[in-house]
């Protein structure tokens, strides 16, 4: 039995409705966002199969260390927002169990807050979204070695010669896929910092489990964007001849 | 509910508080979240691009009456084409049947009080009228010559229009449809009324459910193709110049990845319309349900893998062209199901011919037409001497105005009087939609024989052994904008002088027609309970069993 202290919005019948209808609506969103990046991984397919000797050179101009750094920061960053997904679930039924004991509506908005699973799950977030924005420094960093290589397409481009066009059509689709990828994080950053800050605020109504957990399955979406770009971008060819 | 209730429940409160009766000023309707009076809102705003839209088509169909270039320049004559097929594909025939009847039809079938996410739904309209006015804007005031295609290298490199202008607003324009889509599915997933099983669903609301995933899945990979035109424009770096590493026929594959089944977002929910209206003016269920409902599955899988017969002559692999080639002859299968099985619904029917009706028949007529000239073009070698000739032109024609359009005209016929409450005068209806038949095939059945004889597209002039036909295309053309305007006049007309519909004119089995009409806010004053399948009439009696 639900008793969550929280509005149905008028077009719904339950809560448990309104809970299916939001979460299948964000997957249904994320569907669409993996179809918007899909022209650019079908042009990286189109590329890789045309000139694959350029692909090997181009992989190896990319930073590998910072990008192997960024992929083990995402990935952590992954865990504390799963970690803050089942602390803020474990507070919020927590608290409707209690509040089931003494039937008061109104106690229940003040109760999550000061259990410790509210406070574990305020710092996952903190660190879910400092973790987001560690990643934004690194690419930050490695973009400005790339443009100071002159590795940015267009005129000037460093490479010429055989395979100048093939690698400079890798190096678009290197800046342009990760600018997507970063845009869509720091999207996620600001959700997820929003949310830290509500629950600072004690504003438990906005930083519901259920918002925590549809922000997570965002969060988790551009992670695993990116557990495609690593490999596809920084590791192939490098281990050729 | 017994109808004898429903009857009773419904003429006492069409007389009281309505939809329409909720608030009568500008702000009551450009802020409601009712899915109904937005519904209403893209009713008039897709009306307003229609017909700009249609004043595009007339200056072509003006300037092809003679063989010389008489009327306007071919600069001129480029622009025209490109906004009417921007127009037309974008701000009217994708939106239509979804966007207003859907919207106001979805929730209603499946028994629910709104759209799952009702604020969105109104974010969706504004983004819509957002991007329709900043498109349109640039079409008309600046103009953009390349054809509602874009293709490269002409879109990228020379073309001095204002293409970066449009496909902005291209762009803007399909978050509106995603938005749709999404609300649309979530929708039929989780507000199903009691009873209402998928296999009890009516056949529109599959049509658009498929609808909206080809809409979610297909809109985003034209947003980032135009997106990627836009950064090759403006800074030259990309993945379609040749002298960059990459290829020009790249952009076809994902424009048409996007634009082939588009042509299924807009004749999906056509084929959903035509399914409710033929089985309540014959009086009889329709033949096939499950059928029909993977049918229109079917389509619209299949409809994700036939984009590559738009390339067959653009240098794409032969083998590619082959499997392509096939694929297209499957999508026939699941189409030819649809028109057998409307064919099988009116046997032994007891059929009325009623304004809908007429136009149900039509779409049946003019899309199987369509459909087989299709498979024309689907032909490798044949495909070979009509690509962009005429041909095409009229193929696509029969397909998107033939069917989407009449069935769209079908459909606001026949929920008129559900949405304003009134009838429409019959014989207008009756008249109007005899003259939009004859009207289109005089337009269009002239131009399969121009292409056929080797006519090109998107010239504005042409040798003078072909005027005979164009001259019997534009004549069409002049009796189809008369066809158009009239139930413009007579709809507008009923809003204020028409007979009083009742709660279920048409005798029809679906739940929008088990509430009063207008419906109130919240579109049932109780939750329905569904206890009968779709389209439960009875031929012999003429009676039926409502959901």
């Amino acid at each position: 039995m639900t008793t969550q202290a929280r509005r149905i919005a008028p077009q719904f019948g339950s809560a448990a409705q309104q809970d299916e209808a939001a979460t299948l609506g964000l997957w249904i969103f994320l569907a669409t966002e993996l179809l918007f990046f899909g022209p650019l991984f079908f042009g990286y397919l189109y590329g890789r199969t045309h000139f694959p000797a350029a692909f090997a050179i181009a992989s190896r101009h990319t930073d590998v260390v910072l990008g192997t750094l960024n992929t083990a920061i995402l990935l952590t960053s992954s865990l504390a927002m799963a970690i803050a997904v089942a602390a803020r679930e474990a507070a919020e039924n927590g608290s409707a169990a209690r509040a089931d004991e003494d039937r008061d509506d109104n106690a229940r908005r003040d109760m999550p807050e000061d259990s410790a699973a509210t406070r574990v799950a305020m710092a996952a977030l903190a660190g879910t979204a400092g973790l987001g924005m560690a990643f934004l420094a690194v690419k930050g960093i490695e973009y400005a070695h790339e443009w100071q290589a002159h590795l940015f397409p267009g005129a000037g481009f460093a490479m010429t010669g055989p395979q100048g066009h093939g690698v400079q059509y890798l190096f678009f689709l290197y800046f342009a896929m990760t600018a997507l990828h970063a845009v869509h994080l720091a999207i996620g950053i600001a959700a997820v910092a929003a949310l830290a800050i509500a629950l600072y605020r004690k504003k438990v109504r906005f930083a519901s489990a259920r918002h925590i957990r549809l922000a997570g399955l965002y969060w988790h979406f551009v992670d695993v964007v990116w557990i495609f770009l690593y490999p596809i971008l920084y590791l192939v060819g490098r281990s050729g001849a | 509910m017994a109808p004898a209730q429903i009857e009773a429940s419904g003429t006492a409160t069409s007389e009281a508080a309505n939809y329409l009766t909720e608030g009568y000023t500008l702000t009551s309707w450009l802020t409601t979240h009712d899915h109904k009076r937005i519904a209403l809102l893209y009713l008039v705003s897709i009306t307003a691009f229609f017909f700009i839209g249609g004043a595009a088509a007339t200056l072509i169909r003006l300037e092809l009456a003679t063989p010389q270039g008489d009327l306007v320049s071919h600069d001129t004559y480029n622009k025209l084409f490109t906004a009417h097929g921007v127009i037309m594909v974008w701000m009217f025939l994708i939106p239509s049947i979804p966007s207003a009847l859907g919207n106001f039809l979805m929730p209603m079938m499946i028994g629910a009080r709104d759209l799952a996410f009702p604020r969105l739904n109104l974010v969706s309209w504004y983004i819509y009228v957002l991007g329709g006015l900043f498109t349109l804007m640039a079409l008309v005031l600046g103009g953009v010559d390349t054809g509602w295609t874009f293709y490269t290298p002409f879109s990228t490199m020379f073309s001095n229009t204002h293409v970066i202008l449009v496909l902005v607003g291209v762009f803007i324009l399909g978050f509106s449809s995603i938005l749709t889509g999404l609300n649309f599915i979530v929708t039929v997933h989780t507000m199903r009324a009691p009873g209402m099983g998928w296999f009890r669903l009516p056949l529109f609301v599959w049509a658009n459910y498929a609808t909206s995933i080809i809409l979610v899945l297909a809109t985003p990979v034209l947003a980032m193709t135009l997106l990627l035109i836009a950064l090759e424009r403006l800074f030259g770096v990309g993945i379609f110049d040749p002298a960059l590493g990459g290829d020009p026929v790249l952009f076809q594959h994902l424009f048409w990845f996007y634009s082939h089944p588009a042509v299924y977002i807009m004749v999906l929910p056509a084929m959903g319309v035509v399914s409710e209206i033929v089985p309540c003016f014959a009086r009889k269920r329709v033949f096939g349900y499950r059928f029909m409902a993977y049918a229109i599955l079917g389509i619209a899988v299949i409809g994700f893998m036939v984009w590559g017969h738009h390339m067959f002559v653009s240098s794409q692999s032969i083998y590619a062209g082959l499997v392509f080639s096939l694929l297209s002859f499957l999508v026939a299968i699941p189409s030819a199901i649809k028109v057998f099985n409307w064919t099988a619904t009116l046997y032994k029917g007891s059929i009325t011919f009623a304004a809908p009706m007429l136009y149900a028949l039509g779409f049946i007529g003019l899309f199987t037409v369509g459909g087989l000239t299709g498979l024309f073009l689907a032909s490798l070698a044949i495909d070979v001497h009509l690509s962009d000739t005429y041909f095409v032109v009229s193929h696509f024609h029969y397909i998107m105005v033939g069917g989407a359009v009449m069935a769209y005209l079908g459909g606001i016929h026949f929920w008129w009087p559900k949405i304003s409450g009134r009838l429409y005068p019959e014989m207008w209806g009756r008249i109007a939609a005899l003259i939009i038949f004859i009207g289109f095939n005089l337009t269009f059945f002239p131009q399969y024989l121009l292409g056929y004889a080797g006519m090109p597209r998107r010239y504005h002039t042409y040798p003078p052994e072909f005027q005979l036909l164009n001259v019997l295309s534009s004549a069409g053309a002049s009796i189809l904008a008369v066809g158009y305007l009239l139930p413009l006049a007579y709809l507008g007309w009923s809003l204020f002088y028409g007979k009083r519909a009742g709660a279920n004119p048409w005798q029809a089995t679906g739940l929008e027609w088990q509430t009063a009409s207008p419906p109130p806010k919240e579109n049932f004053l109780q939750t329905p309970l569904v206890t009968a399948d779709a389209y439960a009439y009875d031929p012999q009696t003429g009676t039926q069993v409502p959901q």
